[in-house]
């Protein structure tokens, strides 16, 4: 690992376990949560943040010195703001079904709190390099998440992964629905993203007690 | 009738927090008091109400497919509706500036109770949530979009305050460890959502026309209610 020191090394590492933007820092839920009904919309909705995230922080970068601190946020935003766009008309082009499915949620990645957050805490008091290795670290844990809850509600939800019918066909009766197996509609609703969460919390703080709160 | 049906599916039936999940991160990150929920409550219905009705006027004369022709006929078939991300956002983080500095100038008092709420709100995914699904939804007219500016803002209010209270009391419980905070905080959101979905049956009942469109869906969904209810009933008991 000639490319990174060990410092850079660890702005990767660390947002993926112990400093996980969503099940620790709080930030990207909004649109976290809404879009993970299906395993290939959040493997799409975490590539999207990757580069929005990873660009961004780049930007925000190099102008660090030049943005005045009072209309920051305006800026920030219209940089988040450009690159979205950007995945967006992409998704479009490439993807239409896709781009349906996740209809505003795209457009919501510009509040998307990660962004602003990594933006205010990082980019703008480091350099490019390591900036845009905080972005890449930061999206992945994201979509480590991401990926872990679509993956669990589309496979108990629909019984299938990426569209496979990996469990057999529900209506001719084969695989684990000859012995009765059902699939559970309701890890498709909503309510069931936020349960699942919870739960991916509570066994990650059972297994790192240090990052238990007190209230 | 139209807006009052607006309203409620606004609050209840689309409710910003438990149906599609906006303002996530700022419901969990000030909901540990109820006095501050209230604040940001108050500040977020305030802020829907003023960008929500703009940027509907923004979206119908300057971003639609078509929308400027009153400039003249030439111009009917310019499409800008691309540029709807950054005309929204510009719009709400303009407004929220300005709105904080004329409160600031003519009622201090309220300034200090949301003041401190306001710069969060620019980044709040409720304000430009809401004018997505403005969009998305193709309401009618600016009467319409700020009755649905209103009861979105009534609906994230609602929610934060419940939220809140519920935060305050669960202090006093013994709650594993592990999940004390963020973990229970999430799996409440999850019950209170599943609770919220009973109301999605509220505004089909009576209509006529529309019941015999969806006759099918309806029975679909009564399905589902029934299985919900026996969900619901299900966690009830484990939780007792």
């Amino acid at each position: 690992m000639g490319l990174l020191s060990k410092k850079d090394a660890a702005l990767i590492k660390d947002p993926l376990f112990d400093n996980n933007p969503i099940t620790i820092q709080v930030l990207g839920i909004c649109s976290a949560l809404a879009i993970t009904a299906e395993l290939k919309a959040s493997i799409v909705m975490s590539i999207s943040v990757m580069f929005v995230l990873g660009l961004g922080n780049v930007v925000i970068s190099l102008m660090r010195n030049i943005i005045p601190s009072k209309i920051r946020i305006i800026v920030q935003l219209i940089v988040v703001a450009t690159l979205v766009i950007i995945v967006d008309l992409v998704l479009k082009a490439f993807a239409y079904e896709l781009s349906k499915t996740l209809s505003v949620f795209v457009g919501l990645i510009i509040t998307n709190c990660i962004i602003m957050g990594r933006f205010e805490a990082f980019a703008l008091g480091n350099g490019p390099w390591r900036s845009f290795l905080d972005g890449i670290g930061n999206s992945v844990g994201y979509g480590v998440i991401l990926i872990i809850v679509g993956f669990f509600r589309e496979l108990l939800g629909s019984g299938t992964l990426l569209g496979f019918k990996v469990l057999g066909d529900p209506i001719e009766k084969t695989g684990l629905y000859a012995i009765g197996y059902e699939n559970n509609g309701f890890m498709l609703l909503s309510p069931m993203a936020l349960i699942v969460v919870g739960i991916i919390i509570w066994i990650q703080r059972t297994k790192n007690k240090s990052l238990i709160e007190e209230h | 009738m139209e807006h009052i049906e607006l309203f409620f599916k606004s609050i209840f039936i689309d409710n910003m927090v438990f149906a599609t999940f906006l303002g996530m991160c700022s419901y969990l990150a000030v909901s540990k008091k109820v006095s501050t929920a209230v604040g940001l409550g108050a500040a977020v219905i305030f802020v829907l109400a003023v960008t929500v009705p703009l940027n509907w006027l923004l979206d119908q004369y300057i971003l639609k497919e078509g929308a400027l022709v009153w400039l003249g006929p030439e111009y009917a078939e310019y499409d800008l509706s691309f540029l709807s991300f950054i005309m929204f956002i510009a719009t709400i983080a303009t407004m929220v500036q300005l709105v904080e500095i004329i409160v600031e100038k003519f009622s201090p008092s309220l300034y200090n109770s949301l003041g401190i709420f306001l710069p969060l709100i620019a980044v709040n995914c409720a304000i430009l949530g809401g004018s997505l699904f403005m969009q998305s939804r193709e309401i009618p007219s600016l009467g319409l979009a700020l009755t649905y500016g209103v009861g979105s803002g009534i609906g994230w209010f609602l929610a934060i305050l419940a939220i809140a209270a519920i935060r305050e009391k669960i202090r006093y419980s013994a709650v594993p460890p592990a999940l004390r905070g963020l973990g229970i905080t999430f799996i409440i959101t999850g019950l209170m959502a599943i609770g919220f979905m009973s109301f999605g049956g509220m505004l089909t009942g009576g209509d006529e026309k529309k019941e015999e469109k969806s006759k099918v869906e309806a029975q679909v969904e009564k399905e589902e209610v029934k299985k919900e209810a026996k969900e619901i009933v299900a966690q009830n008991t484990t939780i007792n």
